[in-house]
């Protein structure tokens, strides 16, 4: 598309990118009279270094991985899915609602494999919806899934302050769920198998993402569903002449996206809450958008964004300790000027570059 | 009903329609903003962060500064930048609009809390405002005078006279982004760029300075969104004082069809779902039980899906809408 080399436009291009909003986030820390370098080398450490760092970084990776996932396999048709939010806060119902029910009566290796499903079809359900919308209602996805996000926040507060509120508890949160029915740490596996481990909350969900993002890979490009899913992004009507159902495609395509944001609350719940809490999905739905743009709506591109927003998010709470003046809202910050430069600005750099990489009369 | 009783309800009536008035006067300026620059072809979903920024902007300069006044051009001026941010990206670059706006979002999100804490050192809050470094409420020249006579008198004083600054602001907006879009020169473009960009083009308008315009002028309202947040309605910055009155403005906006006044008519329906829950919390109703806010707060955004899926009405939007112009050479 862009005609320059392929390492500059999957490499270079992505690069350039980044490092601009890196930049500039350096400036504004530089402005508030902070050293870049150090704030930069506190995040490392803390993403990294520290003891329980990496923990702490491939437990949020997991939730980045999921949402991430979920936004590019919307974007594959085409579709804006910025409702990854309400999605994971109705998937965890689903979740949390299974685990209330079964958790007494039924072993874990039941009712996880039930909770889990429960977050993929109601996550999958609540994105459904406006999939079939667009399809067949002709109404904007972009602004139903936003409308579905606000939607799932009101359930989610007058489910967790009425039926599923903690008995003799005012805050908004669920009861425990038992401990058959919760996810083994990895620390606990490493130390049952001799290794010492610190602990943190990244658990098997962590691998259940990779087995997502290995299925989505595969979905996309390795199936006759994944070639109709991205013929309809390419072009709807020659999707259509090709004789591909495109409305069935879209509501499956959301249906799918819906599904693996929804597991994001099973890294959550089942993983390393053990409970569902108001706003338990803390923007992660959203990050999920800067994850997708920033790998390319690709399953090995979406595990190195969702790797560097995972030691954004740990780095980021490290920096609360060292700084007075930097907080992990930086973070934040970083996350809004990466989004602009590797989304809406991404082929700012391009003319450039093809005046570098294509001398001559184009 | 004697007289007092009746009286009373007709006090309590305006109380509560002057307190939707309030509640939807961010709601009026956002929906303005979105809809002048969605009818120039640009989507605009940052009018939350833009909102926001300005909220801040003008919470900070008004307490450094000890004018609300040098708070309000500061609002001003950093919701413009943003919006010309949102434009640098969508017009000249043709970027992805939506995008744009949830960076938009998400910069203001994180960037208010940031410089918050490196101004002010209060886990990203402004000092609360003095009185003075606020807009404080107008009174109306005759509410004291009038609100002894009876019907008439509390109309006048509770409803009309006794808004801040902006409320009356919001209010101007209407009539005159209606008046712009129909009646001027400049707002025939506007709406010919959001239909069918390549016909302004060939009428040698530029299509880029149009959009550029439209805007611009979604920053400035949403600026002044903002300047209603933090120092007309509160009394400082909070994080997240927004609350997602930006997404609510954009479902008033298309509740309205993009058209300013059922625009208008949609932002004071929300305004008066909203004080209405806030009255109800708590509230035992005949046969329902406990009144059921959640729900009430719901509706905006349930109406809206309904509406969109063209259950009842259909909302149209411009056709060049999200749709990049590139100039043919």
């Amino acid at each position: 598309m862009t005609g320059l080399p392929k390492w500059v436009d999957l490499g270079l291009l992505p690069l350039m990118n980044l490092a601009l909003a890196f930049l500039i986030a350096g400036g504004v820390v530089a402005i508030i009279g902070e050293s870049p370098v150090e704030a930069l080398s506190v995040m490392l450490k803390g993403a990294f270094v520290y003891d329980g760092g990496l923990g702490y970084t491939l437990y949020y990776t997991t939730n980045f991985l999921f949402t991430g996932l979920a936004v590019s396999v919307a974007f594959h048709a085409m579709l804006f899915n910025i409702g990854g939010e309400g999605q994971a806060a109705i998937g965890g119902l689903g979740a949390i609602l299974v685990c209330l029910a079964l958790d007494a009566v039924m072993p874990g290796l039941i009712v996880i494999p039930l909770a889990i499903a429960a977050a993929a079809v109601f996550g999958g359900a609540w994105a459904v919806v406006p999939g079939w919308l667009q399809a067949y209602r002709g109404s904007h996805i972009v602004i139903t899934t936003i409308m579905f996000n606000f939607i799932a926040a009101g359930v989610l507060v007058s489910l967790l302050s009425g039926p599923l509120m903690r008995a003799g508890q005012s805050s908004p949160q669920s009861r425990d769920i038992a401990e058959a029915a919760q996810l083994p740490f990895i620390h606990d596996i490493a130390r049952a198998l001799g290794f010492p481990a610190t602990s943190t909350p990244l658990n098997l969900s962590f691998v259940l993402a990779l087995i997502a993002a290995v299925g989505v890979w595969v979905l996309i490009w390795r199936t006759r569903w994944g070639y109709a899913l991205r013929a309809v992004g390419q072009s709807e009507p020659a999707a259509q002449y090709a004789g591909i159902r495109v409305p069935r495609t879209v509501v499956a395509a959301m249906a799918i996206s819906g599904a693996l944001a929804g597991c994001m609350a099973v890294n959550e719940i089942l993983g390393a809450q053990h409970k569902m809490v108001l706003n338990f999905t803390a923007g992660y739905g959203f990050t999920g958008i800067a994850v997708a743009l920033m790998g390319r709506n690709h399953p090995v591109g979406i595990f190195l964004a969702a790797l560097l927003f995972g030691a954004l998010y740990q780095g980021g709470a490290e920096l609360d300790f060292e700084f007075q003046t930097i907080t992990r809202e930086m973070v934040l910050l970083i996350q809004g000027l990466i989004i602009l430069f590797s989304g809406a600005l991404s082929l700012m750099f391009v003319p450039a570059l093809q005046r570098v990489f294509r001398p001559g009369p184009a | 009903m004697d007289w007092a009783a009746l009286s009373e309800l007709w006090i309590d009536t305006l109380r509560i329609l002057d307190g939707s008035f309030r509640l939807a006067t961010p709601l009026i300026l956002c929906a303005m903003a979105g809809l002048v620059s969605e009818r120039s072809g640009v989507i605009d979903i940052g009018l939350e962060g833009k909102m926001l920024a300005a909220a801040f902007a003008a919470a900070a300069v008004a307490s450094l500064s000890g004018s609300p006044w040098a708070g309000l051009v500061a609002a001003l001026g950093v919701s413009a930048a943003l919006a010309l941010v949102h434009g640098f990206a969508c017009i000249t670059h043709r970027g992805e609009q939506i995008i744009s706006g949830v960076a938009i979002n998400i910069l203001a999100s994180g960037g208010t809390v940031v410089a918050g804490i490196a101004l002010f050192r209060q886990g990203g809050q402004s000092p609360p405002l003095m009185a003075d470094e606020r807009f404080r409420p107008i009174a109306l020249p005759g509410a004291e005078a009038l609100s002894g006579i009876p019907v008439i008198g509390p109309f006048y004083a509770e409803l009309v006279s006794g808004h801040t600054l902006p409320v009356y602001l919001a209010l101007i907006a209407v009539p005159l982004v209606a008046w712009m879009l129909a009646r001027t020169t400049f707002g025939l473009r506007l709406r010919a760029t959001g239909e069918m960009p390549l016909a302004v083009d060939s009428a040698g308008v530029s299509v880029v300075l149009i959009r550029y315009r439209a805007v611009l002028i979604a920053g400035l309202l949403c600026g002044l969104a903002g300047v209603f947040l933090s120092t007309a309605h509160g009394a400082g910055f909070v994080r997240e004082m927004s609350a997602g009155k930006g997404y609510i403005a954009l479902a008033a906006m298309i509740f309205g069809k993009w058209r300013p006044w059922p625009v208008l008519g949609a932002c004071l329906l929300f305004g008066f779902l909203e004080t209405a829950a806030a009255r109800l919390q708590g509230v035992q109703l005949p046969l329902i039980g406990e009144a059921p806010v959640e729900l009430i707060l719901m509706l905006p955004y349930v109406a809206t899906v309904v509406l969109l899926a063209g259950f009842f009405g259909r909302a149209i939007p411009p056709k060049a809408l999200g749709v990049p112009y590139r100039k043919e050479r």
